[in-house]
């Protein structure tokens, strides 16, 4: 944060103060906040889908009568797999852009052709690759989570819905599954948009070469990386850009955990 | 700068965060490295490089470091994203004392690097001048020239006979070429997963007649031609010519070998590799011209040594660079011809070399002293990323040349200014 009100190129001692031109260099600069715009994409897309799919996995798991413990460990292990590695193995097998690719084989099958799924840019396959890695490696560990606050909800509610009436199915998780998981549901979302703001890995291993990364789907954190660490150096502008994002976060954090009360006692 | 070897670009955020750890830890500690410091009476030196891909040029270089009587030197071979290494560490007092890499403006400027002007006494002139000038600011060398890479078209003859196509010499015949090549399985060209933004860089800048830097130091493509060249990268994109998503990048030609893609633009250092998958089935051409001041072009580029200049034996460093990378010829031939394959960055080494006198090798270096050109230093970081987005944009998504271009040399004049300042 000291270093963001600093010439520091190439330095974590700078001399030269130059009060707040990064800050206003950083937020003049289209690709800073062409990669804003990016990660809120990213997230408005991400939460959701991710979100969504651990909730219906948890309540598929959780109505299991028998292997309800092979199924949950079965979701729940990509969680134990790297992003790094993860996102090798969508690159290199799963979605490379030749005919032996697993997508593009089963493509074959029903006669399409050779996609280039991560340099197509319209349509945008990328994120396709991206996201769907992401769903991946993330939906079993919330689906866990959810799995938890599904188990914690009392057994007489649902008697008593079913005694006034209430269709199993939609009626009862909406108004009785849904609610009682509020609090599980909004610590979730928290940490899906936190998570969602700090991409990089899966970022950086899909997308980067040798000689950098492409303009497009460059969230922040890619993008102050070439900018601060990488050949750029520029230790200050890179610095001025972590605190802008840090600020984001921050407020995005407190704004939802007002909306949705977390925290705040049961009533 | 060209590499010889890019192996997977992989990093985490974890590795990110320890990498941050280690810089706050060192800046804290002070030279606290660990190494025996003068113990004996001969001074310890770290020296790094980057992973070279070829198979026997690490043990090469710890025989080199090995034979030197002056000083302990430990060899530190290192993976991943090797520049940004180096440019972090040189941020520290842990920096290797001696370490190959290509110094940039800011590292000179900043006085991170070390003066190395004296070492080539007498011998400067036997140095290539075109990987020699980018190691150079304002008349002092900061970086001694240690093999050549260049990057060339490789192309298949007996698929481009098949196709009745000729080897393409301007740039519209290579457009052409590479629609007429492409079949349902095979694909015209390869230029990296990018599309080419990354691995062209100014070459076609270059093979249209134009600089990324003149020599007083201004924008050198500001000029109608520019749009008018980057704009038909595009039609590549247009035609479905181009491979995309190949499991390896341009730097490995493996792509190339396994008929994934008829030409294929990749590095001096796939030769020993493509001749032998393929005998005499390959032909190599420069990156062709284009507009009427067009001229062949291909990159060149050199790692240098170069020593740090918070190293705490700096003229020990200096000393066995000089003794490395000037004196022992005999080294510099072994490291440039036995593993990989470079051209000596000593002119009088690579007119002797039996390897570079025949066949495609003997055109890379015609190639390299007619058409070479090397990234200019005053060509910054910030200028680089600047120009590759508006590369990519052009060549993936068809973006008004014209418009990137003028958005390019805002950044660029920009740039340039802060660095003549």
């Amino acid at each position: 944060m000291w270093l963001s009100f600093f010439d520091a190129h190439n330095t974590v001692t700078p001399i030269d103060f130059v009060g707040l031109d990064n800050y206003s260099e950083i937020l003049g600069d289209p690709s800073f906040i062409s990669s804003l715009v990016t990660f809120v994409v990213f997230s408005l897309f991400i939460v959701p889908a991710t979100y969504g799919l651990s909730l219906a996995l948890a309540l598929m798991v959780a109505r299991l009568r028998f292997a309800q413990a092979f199924f949950r460990s079965v979701f729940f292990l990509p969680t134990a797999c790297s992003y790094v590695v993860a996102a090798m193995i969508w690159k290199l097998s799963i979605f490379n852009g030749v005919r032996f690719g697993l997508a593009n084989t089963v493509l074959g099958w029903f006669g399409g052709s050779d996609t280039a799924w991560l340099s197509t840019t319209s349509p945008p396959w990328y994120w396709l690759v991206i996201v769907t890695v992401r769903l991946w490696l993330q939906a079993g560990f919330y689906m866990v989570i959810l799995l938890a606050g599904l188990q914690r909800i009392p057994r007489t509610l649902y008697e008593a819905a079913a005694v006034d009436g209430a269709r199993p199915g939609w009626q009862v998780f909406r108004y009785i599954t849904f609610p009682q998981l509020r609090a599980t549901s909004v610590a979730v979302v928290l940490l899906l948009v936190i998570n969602a703001f700090q991409a990089f890995d899966e970022f950086y291993n899909l997308l980067s070469t040798a000689r950098g990364y492409p303009p497009y789907a460059r969230p922040p954190l890619v993008y102050l990386y070439y900018v601060a660490l990488g050949q750029g150096q520029n230790l200050g502008l890179g610095s001025a850009g972590a605190v802008i994002l840090a600020l984001i976060i921050a407020v995005v954090a407190v704004v939802q955990a007002r909306w949705f009360g977390l925290g705040r006692q049961e009533d | 700068m060209p590499h010889s070897s890019t192996s997977a670009n992989s990093i985490s955020r974890r590795y990110l965060l320890a990498a941050t750890g280690a810089l706050a830890l060192t800046a804290a500690c002070g030279s606290n490295t660990g190494r025996a410091g003068g113990a004996g009476d001969r001074p310890a030196l770290d020296q790094w490089y980057h992973q070279y891909g070829e198979a026997g040029t690490e043990q090469a270089v710890k025989r080199y470091a090995a034979a030197y009587r002056r000083a302990e030197i430990t060899i530190e071979w290192r993976p991943g994203n090797y520049d940004q290494q180096t440019a972090a560490a040189l941020l520290t007092k842990n920096a290797p004392d001696v370490f190959e890499g290509s110094p940039t403006l800011d590292q000179i400027q900043g006085g991170q690097v070390a003066d190395l002007t004296d070492l080539l006494d007498g011998v400067r002139e036997d140095f290539n001048p075109a990987v020699l000038t980018p190691k150079t600011y304002k008349g002092k060398v900061y970086g001694i020239p240690q093999a050549i890479d260049m990057q060339m078209l490789y192309y298949r003859k007996s698929l481009l006979d098949k196709a009745g196509v000729r080897p393409p010499q301007t740039l519209d015949e290579l457009v052409d070429a590479a629609r007429a090549l492409t079949t349902k399985d095979v694909k015209g060209l390869f230029l990296g997963n990018d599309g080419g933004a990354g691995v062209l860089g100014a070459t076609p800048l270059r093979a249209a007649g134009l600089e990324l830097v003149t020599s007083d130091g201004a924008v050198g493509f500001d000029d109608p031609q520019a749009a008018r060249t980057l704009g038909k990268l595009h039609r590549f994109h247009k035609d479905d010519s181009l491979l995309l998503g190949a499991p390896t990048d341009w730097s490995d030609p493996s792509a190339f070998l396994q008929g994934l893609t008829a030409m294929q633009w990749t590095g001096l250092w796939a030769l020993p590799q493509i001749e032998k998958a393929l005998g005499d089935d390959f032909g190599v051409l420069p990156f062709p011209r284009d507009g009427a001041r067009g001229r062949p072009s291909v990159p060149v580029g050199a790692y240098g040594s170069a020593v740090s200049a918070h190293s705490g034996h700096i003229d020990a460093a200096k000393a066995y660079v000089k003794w490395l990378w000037v004196e022992r010829t005999d080294y510099q031939e072994d490291f440039a011809l036995s593993y990989g394959f470079h051209i000596p960055a000593r002119i009088s080494l690579a007119k002797k070399a039996a390897a570079l006198a025949k066949g495609a090798a003997a055109e890379a270096v015609r190639f390299t002293t007619e058409h070479g050109y090397a990234q200019p230093l005053l060509w910054t970081a910030r200028s680089q990323t600047a120009y590759q987005d508006a590369l990519s944009r052009i060549i993936t998504e068809g973006a008004d040349p014209e418009a990137q271009i003028r958005a390019v040399v805002a950044t660029a004049n920009a740039e340039l200014k802060r660095v003549r300042s």
